[in-house]
């Protein structure tokens, strides 16, 4: 039976994934701060020193000092968190590959923030887009509740025997970070039975002393462990399924897995966005319904592992999609583009528009989406910017 | 199930003995148990040893810790030499067989 949903907080969305990380129990925390994450470890710091949490919080001296003292103690089986933003995060990408290639299971809290030059805090995906070939799990959060979730269904995704690859959870800067929403906070005793603790099974053991991140020749295990970390992903479709389900069942709140359909039923066109662009993207599809026309869209919650079945078969019958990128990549297309095209590869000739909208944290208002929704029905296949300015 | 990177063995099974062409040689005699190589060694190539009869500056000196080069480890970098204070450690040409 569902669960009464009643809401009990209002949070911004960086406080909700503090709470997520207290309600999960994690043992260890790293921080460091940039802007606009940093109000999720200054709320931490907050809670242990106030002893509402037990964890082990460490200032370091960098990010990729952070992801380096989140490896380690993960290691010896302690449920480890940090979070970053932007050039934090691209400070981090050595020990990204380190972690999941250990095959840790951290989860960590990225707030999308624009690269600069010239600095921008505002928000844009092309930080943790430009992670995407780490071996983490990615989801991208709609809204604060999203945000706090994410952070419980994470710590039970990474640490399933089928998958033991970190996660991160993304959530778009101002927009979910300092906004405050109405949020349901749950029951610690609610979420214990949702959460076992962490049993790592391969955890640093002094009496018994085994090599840790040794070598390997060419010979191999090598090119056999990527390959196991690409089965894992892949593996992690049906955890990512059973784990939201088991969500649903013990909280009351339903997400649908790796991407969320609205209102596709009969749609004829459609627009695959993801994060907070969804909701205005909903708002446009539900003012277009009213006019008669057959619109839906997709939300892509989860980038890695990607989608592509469930996106191909959702759009194979569409007469056209637009997928939008809040990023780039520079001298190609936007990355969700590129994979929608390639799931589609093979399985339907329905045109593809590629939209590049909002960096910098841009607005994408009601009138961009009408807009991009015209180049959809109008069946063009390029890639477009959208609101770019004259010189300016 | 996954497959892990975790080696059954230790890295102790992994001698690098043969990377070094010095070795370093502790004169105890004039050695001060300062332990400055102990803390520098970057491959923990130095252990710690207590209540073996090495030679000593003095009979007080005598009582302390003793640090020992790990044969099977010590890849000869020559940092110990280096910072030793007392300047009581030699790098040594390791015997080179010509087959």
């Amino acid at each position: 039976m569902q669960a009464v949903q009643k809401y009990n907080a209002i949070m911004t969305g960086n406080e909700a994934v503090a709470f997520g990380a207290k309600l999960a129990r994690v043992g260890f925390i790293s921080a460091y701060p940039i802007t606009p994450q940093t109000t999720i470890v200054e709320k931490l710091a907050e809670m242990v020193a106030n002893r509402e949490i037990s964890a082990h919080y460490v200032e370091v001296e960098s990010e990729h000092s952070a992801m380096a003292a989140v490896f380690a103690s993960e290691l010896v089986g302690v449920r480890s968190y940090t979070a970053t933003s932007s050039h934090g995060l691209l400070y981090m990408h050595e020990m990204l590959h380190w972690t999941a290639g250990q095959r840790l299971p951290v989860v960590m809290s990225v707030v999308n923030r624009a690269l600069g030059p010239p600095w921008n805090i505002w928000t844009e995906q092309t930080d943790s887009m430009n992670q995407k070939e780490t071996g983490w799990l990615q989801v991208y959060c709609e809204s604060n509740q999203e945000a706090l979730d994410s952070i419980l269904m994470g710590y039970k995704i990474a640490e399933s025997p089928d998958v033991l690859l970190p996660l991160m959870s993304m959530e778009d800067a101002f927009i979910l970070s300092h906004t405050s929403e109405p949020v349901i906070l749950p029951d610690q005793d609610q979420v214990d039975s949702f959460l076992p603790p962490l049993n790592l099974s391969f955890r640093v053991d002094l009496k018994n002393p085994m090599g840790y991140g040794s070598y390997s020749t060419p010979d191999g295990p090598y090119m056999e462990l990527r390959k196991d970390m690409m089965d894992s992903l892949r593996n992690s479709r049906k955890v990512i399924s059973k784990v939201t389900k088991e969500f649903g069942e013990t909280f009351g709140r339903n997400y649908s897995g790796l991407i969320e359909k609205f209102m596709m039923e009969d749609a004829e066109y459609a627009i695959i966005a993801s994060g907070t662009l969804a909701s205005t993207g909903k708002y446009v599809v539900s003012k277009l319904r009213q006019e008669g026309k057959k619109v839906g869209l997709i939300r892509v919650r989860f980038f890695r592992p990607f989608p592509d079945l469930e996106i191909a078969e959702a759009v194979t019958d569409l007469k056209g999609v637009g997928v939008i990128d809040r990023s780039t990549s520079y001298g190609s297309a936007g990355p969700t583009a590129l994979e929608v095209r390639s799931a589609l590869y093979g399985k339907s000739e329905i045109p593809v528009a590629a939209f590049i909208a909002g960096l910098g944290g841009r607005d994408v208002k009601v009138e961009d989406f009408e807009k991009m929704f015209q180049y959809v029905e109008q069946g063009k296949t390029g890639n477009f910017y959208i609101n770019v300015k004259e010189a300016c | 199930m996954t497959t892990i990177p975790v080696a059954n063995v230790s890295s102790r099974a992994n001698h690098t003995d043969s990377w070094r062409i010095q070795k370093p040689e502790i004169h105890y005699e004039k050695c001060i148990r300062c332990m400055i190589c102990w803390k520098f060694c970057p491959d923990n190539a130095i252990r710690v040893e207590t209540g073996t009869s090495h030679p000593s500056p003095n009979e007080r000196i005598a009582k302390f810790e003793v640090p020992v080069i790990e044969d099977d480890y010590c890849k000869g970098c020559g940092i110990c030499a280096s910072e030793c204070p007392e300047k009581c450690i030699d790098m040594t040409l390791e015997s080179i067989q010509v087959i």
